[in-house]
């Protein structure tokens, strides 16, 4: 990958919306679902899959300063629909999916409604299950620049992504992102109450990865993935916040290439 | 001109020092402040000012509501609707307004709204607002479809308002399988619907394509006149011209027997730090998707501390320079409401009179003198500028029920 995954862009429509996406690399496809605070340009870890991979990331419709968002748009089931319909247009019948945060319950919803249709699953600090024991981190009650940062366990790891002082760009994109996710997921706020008995009909070996201080899903909502997903193991991060793959690109890399290898 | 008192109803016994500690007074700032038996003693004070207020001849009670909040005390505005409906006898009972988006079923608020139209008479002027930020969170209520739900939820309140049922409504947020309501409104057809706002251009846009009166809260005059050139624009457009009975102000005025005494009450105006909702986290004031796309940069920038608050938030004495609020004894007071009247031209007029921690006894005094003293002046100048209330000018109370308009004159030329 000399130029790196930025120099892959391109963007079709789906069901009346244009869908943006970086492909890049040569491989079994690996699906990569952003987190809600949209897509960061600096993609370390899909570059490192794309070394092995056909590896794909869309950018949800409507996160993101130049994403049109699907005016139509209920539920984050919706979203996971869409994607269906891009992969299908763009003849990938079966690939493995890697969900990071609320991506990962994008990639939990489309697991669930084509089983057959997943090589491997990958679900990261995934949203989409209510916690027994405390909650997601509810957006609407903070400020960007402080939910982003919840995202990692160390500050200099978000400003090595963000930069310290994140641009007025950067602050609309993430209330761009916000607003897309009050449209889809306000009540109750990032979880579905029936995606939970769904997920028994996975067949895909399922990797369920999390953040050993993730400050933005509680820790059970790993455990639940790996208990209700039939064929699931739970791997931990150490010293790593909520977005591990912008934190621990590296050692995410290798725990979704050796399980995809397996 | 109609007159009118308005209170935001504080709740002025909260320890103001734990406010400062958590940082907010508003939404989070935790109810473990409010002592009830102050609020039941406010609450009493506070109908005791309204019952007042008729009695020294005041046109108009204006009422709102507001949530998580110790600004003001009134959690649903219909409460007290309902008991002036029965206590009063002549003053308008206006409502600016009802939060249309924090209704999950406007049949209902319909109902409510009918019931004290008929006990109050025929008395009810029934406003609509989109509920502030901070009370879609408060209500759990989705602030990405605030706008789309406030209008629906009025198409379906005036539908129930004014068809025969049973009907059925299939919305995009409102779906009613049967729409039969056994309460509808006396007033025909159907009661008025003044529309208050502060910085909305659509708001603005909206209120005047229906010929609704838009109430501007606070403006100074200049964004006043910004606002009236919008509405005014609109009216063309639709087919009318817009006059006084379609403006209203609001207008924080604390009238004494005292100069001194009105200037150092008027000063509660900028209770809570000038936050007159509290002071909150910008992300709960404009949640996003709340407020128009077209603030949403500087909203951002505002909630990052990187830019002022585009709302504005200027000193007491630039206030009272501006004449966003005015002090005195009525005879400093008229002349600058007369300025007022002069520049802005409304039909309808509601004071602020008190806010924060003003005794109740200076409340009474300032209700008293409104009514006796200033009131009585400003409808002589309203004649002389011929500012005519929509009840004077006997205005269609929407564009539905309009019977002079014009073609549009873009068409027509």
């Amino acid at each position: 990958m000399a130029g790196g995954c930025e120099d892959y862009w391109q963007e079709t429509g789906v069901a009346g919306v244009p869908v943006r996406y970086c492909r890049c690399g040569a491989g079994s496809p690996v699906v990569i679902l952003h987190h809600d605070i949209g897509c960061p340009d600096r993609a370390a870890f899909a570059e490192a899959l794309s070394a092995s991979h056909d590896v794909l990331m869309p950018v949800h419709p409507g996160f993101g300063l130049g994403s049109e968002r699907a005016e139509w748009m209920r539920s984050v089931r919706d979203l996971a629909v869409l994607y269906r319909g891009l992969l299908a247009g763009l003849g990938i019948g079966r690939a493995t999916l890697v969900g990071l945060g609320f991506g990962g319950w994008v990639a939990a919803e489309m697991a669930s409604m084509a089983p057959a249709d997943v090589d491997r699953l990958v679900l990261v600090g995934a949203m989409g299950l209510q916690p027994r024991e405390g909650f997601i981190l509810d957006q609407a009650l903070v400020g960007y620049i402080d939910y982003a940062q919840a995202f990692f366990k160390e500050p200099a790891a978000f400003d090595a992504v963000y930069g310290r002082e994140p641009t007025n760009d950067q602050l609309e994109a993430w209330d761009i992102c916000r607003e897309m996710c009050f449209r889809i997921a306000w009540k109750p706020y990032m979880y579905s109450q029936t995606l939970a008995p769904l997920l028994g009909s996975v067949t895909a070996p399922a990797l369920v990865v999390h953040g050993a201080d993730d400050g933005v899903v509680p820790a059970d909502c790993a455990a639940q993935y790996a208990a209700a997903l039939p064929d699931a193991r739970l791997e931990t991060v150490a010293d790593c916040g909520h977005a591990v793959a912008l934190e621990r690109p590296e050692v995410l890399a290798r725990l979704v290439q050796d399980f995809i290898g397996e | 001109m109609h007159l009118m008192y308005f209170t935001e109803q504080p709740m002025s016994t909260y320890p103001a020092d734990k406010g400062l500690e958590f940082g907010a007074t508003a939404l989070m700032f935790s109810n473990r402040y409010f002592d009830p038996v102050d609020g039941s003693r406010l609450y009493n004070e506070f109908l005791e000012q309204y019952l007042y207020a008729e009695e020294v001849g005041i046109d108009g009670i204006m009422l709102n509501e507001h949530h998580n909040a110790p600004f003001c005390m009134q959690a649903k505005a219909n409460i007290f609707a309902a008991i002036l409906a029965g206590m009063t006898e002549k003053v308008k009972i206006v409502m600016l307004g009802n939060p249309l988006p924090l209704s999950e079923n406007p049949v209902r608020l319909a109902e409510e709204l009918a019931m004290i139209d008929m006990i109050s008479k025929g008395r009810l002027v029934s406003g609509f607002v989109r509920g502030g930020g901070q009370e879609q969170l408060a209500a759990g209520v989705n602030p990405a479809y605030n706008r789309e739900r406030f209008e629906e939820a009025h198409d379906l309140v005036v539908r129930a308002w004014t068809e025969t049922g049973p009907f059925r409504f299939e919305g995009r947020h409102y779906q009613n399988r049967v729409v039969n309501p056994w309460a509808v409104p006396l007033q025909k057809p159907y009661p008025r619907v003044w529309v208050p706002g502060v910085i909305s251009r659509e708001t603005i846009v909206w209120a005047a394509e229906q010929r609704y009166p838009y109430i501007a809260l606070n403006t100074s005059i200049a964004d006043t006149k910004k606002i009236w050139q919008t509405y005014d624009d609109v009216a063309l457009e639709a087919g009318y011209e817009a006059g006084p009975e379609n403006r209203g102000y609001l207008i924080q005025v604390h009238v004494s027997d005292n100069e001194e005494k009105a200037i150092e009450n008027a000063r509660q105006f900028r209770w809570m730090q000038g936050e007159f909702t509290g002071l909150a986290h910008p992300v709960w004031s404009t949640p996003s998707g709340y407020s128009s796309p077209r603030n949403r940069r500087a909203f951002v920038e505002f909630a990052a501390g990187r830019r002022a608050n585009p709302r504005g938030q200027t000193s007491f004495e630039q206030q009272m320079e501006d004449l966003r609020i005015i002090a005195g004894t009525p005879d400093t007071v008229v002349p600058k409401l007369r300025r007022i009247l002069e520049e802005t031209r409304p039909g309808i007029l509601a004071l602020w009179g008190n806010d924060g921690t003003v005794s109740q006894e200076d409340s009474m005094t300032c209700i008293r003198m409104i009514g006796t003293e200033v009131f009585p002046a400003i409808r002589e100048i309203a004649k002389e500028l011929d500012l005519k209330s929509p009840f004077e000018a006997e205005a269609p109370v929407s564009i539905r029920y309009s019977t002079d308009l014009k073609a549009p004159a873009a068409a027509a030329e």
